[in-house]
């Protein structure tokens, strides 16, 4: 007997094809070709709050905007508004452009600034910096200058529970560990409160969260605003030395990484994959309660990418993941980046358009005056 | 006179309560509904009509209904969207008061031709009073037998809920407002899935207006064509129009699609001209989220054409030279309307609004509302006006549900016409900060 399979989808996602599984959302296509092709991990859009192993999630930062050029091959029009490639499905014969359209990237770089309005910037402080995906994003999309001059939003830092910190100023506001808390815990007591700019991440009257699986809302945390309280300012990630290690646990997978310092293990944490998704969730006991190499089993260094800050000057040669061929991607980058984009110009554009624009103004009120 | 579909009866004394409602024609349409025709006639007239969706957007109602998903075994849902609250807007609130049964008739029409059983009314929740009042309606109405199980002897059973809302502009989003509804955070969701597939409790769900919803009785009196004949092209039958600001006569008026702006805003039947002594400098035809047009644009469209309240004339030219119909919500402003001001005022709804789940609308609206104070006090800079405009592209569009745009467009449209108004602003802060101060330079006469 033949199993049935499902008929694929052929996508174009930036000129290159790939066929997905029908459900599968552009997000994913684009990640299976990255995953099939290291050197195209460029075009795989940013994810600030869709996280897969939380369903439901995504849809909110509006980071991973995409221009759908033609909505399947039955109805080739292009849809109207940019669409959020986390949560939207696949048709077949879609074509999606990514990098390869001005207006996305244009697009992304406002994302970029609206996020960063609002935060404190506070990377020299932060325990999150080194891994922290706002860094990324910036780092890779925003510009180096801020347009906005007022008075940035701040709250108090809340403890909430003994193990967690929630710093408000730094969160962007993703949902990930409301989602996290409502399906891998029992009971739900933190939430977002309040409305617009001035919401926040809060629990019901600063009650404290108090469960076996608390601590994972520190790892979907795509920023600083969730930290873990055994080892705040203990250390810079890039000082640390990831290594996977497992170990019986009666209330999880028990697979974890620990950060080694010398000899010390100085923070535990889920693993990651290469999108910086948790692949099995941990409980706290895991993660705050065994501080000793005893209490592992070591399997060896985490694989690190070799662009990460996490992996300066640390490994011997072999055990670095292999190098995503710096100078053809940067070759490859380099033709795409539009030397003709708004940014670039920004400020002198803005200058001549203002100058020209009070011209105009001053004269017509002049006319205005001498009639 | 004009003809008048909704607000026939609103001056009958005592016509509030059923036994007056009942004698003035009242709850004939569900009788001929029930016990003659079938649910697929209904929607049927529905189309034929060509009603469209009173709340702001302009979607046909019949072709929204067309959409519904019925699977077998799955509830079916009709809300109607009473949460009102779009700032000079203010037509739902005087139906609802006044003539509470019309609504009540056309929700039993619109959910028999839907298949619900269970339909919600969602009355903004600073309207308590307004509830009550639909709440002593629908139990008359129970009471003489229009709702509840198996009415009119047909078989059919509804049972209609009045849900306060918790007072947040964000819920008059249909999204949004399903998810209040459920007891959630009031959130928009991403579409897809559309209510019309997943709504209310993850069933089929139809949205509506309590305008749009208001009209089925006349509509299944009178039939679909006959509503169809008054109005012009696809903008068919009457409007409430909610006017204010500085005209003779505020308050809410029914007018015939197709009327001109220039009788609407002049003649003695309607707003009576603009007050005595003061000359029209701007109009905000449907609500603060529309464009802004300036008097020059107003009764007459860029083509010299006349303008008339319509969906398509008063959107003619597009945004550059055009506005929306929008929820009818018709603002006048007179000279002595500072448009700095009001942009800010506009924009600080929207800063307070905004639910703060997606990036550009949280971050941008709030972004907009500092810059607009920073001019309107007097410490704005010539290259503001150019970042208003660019945070203003960047939040349009891009957001999960349309409060991005509605908060975008009244700043875009304003600094596409009254630029040299902001840059007065900037370049005389003294002047401009000075009380009751308002731009003299350049004015368009209307």
């Amino acid at each position: 007997m033949e199993e049935v399979k499902p008929q694929l989808l052929k996508i174009t996602f930036d000129g290159i094809e790939v066929e997905v599984e029908p459900g599968t959302t552009i997000m994913q296509a684009a990640r299976k070709i990255a995953e099939a092709d290291e050197s195209q991990g460029h075009l795989v859009p940013p994810a600030m709050c869709y996280y897969k192993p939380l369903p439901v999630s995504g849809g909110k930062c509006r980071a991973c905007l995409v221009k759908v050029s033609a909505g399947s091959a039955k109805d080739p029009r292009p849809m109207p508004k940019l669409v959020p490639s986390c949560i939207t499905q696949v048709q077949d014969g879609m074509v999606v452009e990514n990098t390869t359209n001005p207006a996305v990237l244009d697009t992304r770089k406002s994302i970029v600034e609206f996020l960063l309005i609002n935060h404190p910037l506070d990377c020299p402080i932060c325990d999150q910096a080194g891994e922290c995906h706002l860094q990324d994003f910036a780092f890779e999309h925003g510009s180096a200058k801020t347009r906005y001059e007022e008075e940035r939003r701040t709250f108090d830092k809340i403890d909430i529970g003994p193990h967690v910190q929630l710093h408000m100023t730094r969160c962007i506001l993703c949902y990930r560990c409301v989602y996290t808390a409502d399906q891998i815990t029992d009971k739900r007591v933190h939430g977002v409160m309040n409305r617009g700019d001035a919401s926040e991440i809060s629990t019901y009257i600063e009650k404290a969260i108090d469960n076996d699986f608390s601590g994972n809302v520190i790892d979907v945390c795509p920023v600083g605003a969730l930290t873990d309280k055994t080892f705040r300012f203990k250390n810079r990630v890039w000082f640390t030395k990831p290594e996977d290690a497992h170990r019986d646990c009666d209330k999880c997978c028990g697979k974890t990484t620990l950060w080694y310092r010398g000899d010390e293990v100085i923070r535990v944490t889920a693993r990651k994959n290469t999108w910086g998704e948790v692949t099995d969730f941990i409980c706290n006991t895991c993660r705050f309660e065994k501080k000793s190499t005893k209490d592992w089993v070591l399997e060896g260094p985490t694989k690190v990418k070799r662009s990460s800050v996490i992996s300066a000057n640390k490994y011997r040669k072999d055990l670095v993941a292999k190098p995503d061929f710096a100078l053809k991607l940067a070759a490859s980058q380099f033709k795409q980046i539009d030397d003709s984009r708004p940014y670039t110009t920004d400020e002198e554009t803005i200058r001549h358009q203002s100058i020209e624009n009070n011209d105009k103004a001053n004269h017509r009120s002049l006319a205005a005056n001498n009639n | 006179m004009a003809r008048k579909i909704l607000t026939e009866h609103i001056n009958v004394p005592g016509i509030e309560t059923f036994d007056v409602y009942r004698k003035q024609g009242g709850y004939t349409a569900v009788e001929k509904a029930i016990k003659t025709m079938t649910p697929e006639e209904v929607v049927e007239e529905a189309k034929k009509s060509g009603v469209r969706g009173r709340g702001g957007a302009g979607f046909p109602m019949g072709m929204k209904w067309g959409f519904l998903a019925k699977p077998e075994g799955v509830p079916r849902y009709l809300v109607c969207n009473a949460d009102e609250s779009e700032p000079g807007t203010f037509k739902d609130h005087h139906l609802m008061k006044c003539i509470p049964h019309l609504l009540i008739e056309g929700m039993i029409i619109s959910s028999f031709a839907l298949g619900a059983n269970k339909s919600f009314i969602y009355v903004r929740g600073e309207l308590m009073y307004v509830i009550r009042i639909l709440e002593k309606a629908i139990a008359e109405a129970k009471a003489q037998g229009f709702l509840g199980k198996n009415i009119l002897g047909s078989g059919y059973d509804l049972e209609l809920v009045v849900q306060p809302g918790g007072g947040a502009y964000i819920c008059g989003e249909e999204t949004a407002l399903l998810e209040s509804l459920e007891g959630k955070r009031g959130n928009p969701r991403n579409k897809p899935p559309f209510p019309a597939v997943k709504g209310l409790y993850q069933s089929p769900t139809v949205v509506n207006n309590v305008e749009s919803i208001a009209n089925m009785s006349w509509i299944i009196n009178n039939g679909g064509d006959a509503y169809a004949a008054i109005g012009i092209g696809r903008s068919t039958g009457t409007k409430l129009i909610s006017a204010s600001g500085h005209i003779q006569k505020p308050g809410v008026y029914e007018i015939e699609l197709g009327v001109s702006v220039d009788e609407f805003l002049n003649s003695d039947e309607y707003c009576g001209g603009i007050r005595k002594g003061h000359y029209l400098k701007a109009l905000v035809a449907g609500g603060s989220s529309v464009p802004i047009l300036p008097a020059n644009l107003i009764t007459k469209t860029a083509a010299g054409e006349d303008r008339l309240m319509t969906y398509e004339s008063l959107s003619d030219g597009g945004f550059a030279t055009g506005t929306m119909l929008g929820s009818g919500g018709f603002i006048v402003f007179d000279e002595t309307a500072c448009i700095v001001r009001n942009t800010w005022n506009f924009s600080r709804f929207y800063h307070h609004e905004s639910c703060g789940q997606c990036s550009p609308c949280r971050e941008g609206t709030g972004w907009m509302e500092k810059v607009l104070h920073r001019i309107e006090h007097g410490h704005g800079s010539m290259h503001d006006i150019d970042l208003l405009v660019d945070i203003s592209k960047k939040i349009e569009g891009n957001t999960i549900c349309p409060l991005g745009d509605a908060a975008a467009w009244p700043v875009a449209s304003a600094i596409r016409h009254f630029r040299d108004e902001f840059v007065w602003h900037i370049t005389h802060p003294q002047e401009a900060t000075a009380p009751g101060a308002v731009y003299m330079g350049e004015m368009v006469l209307g």
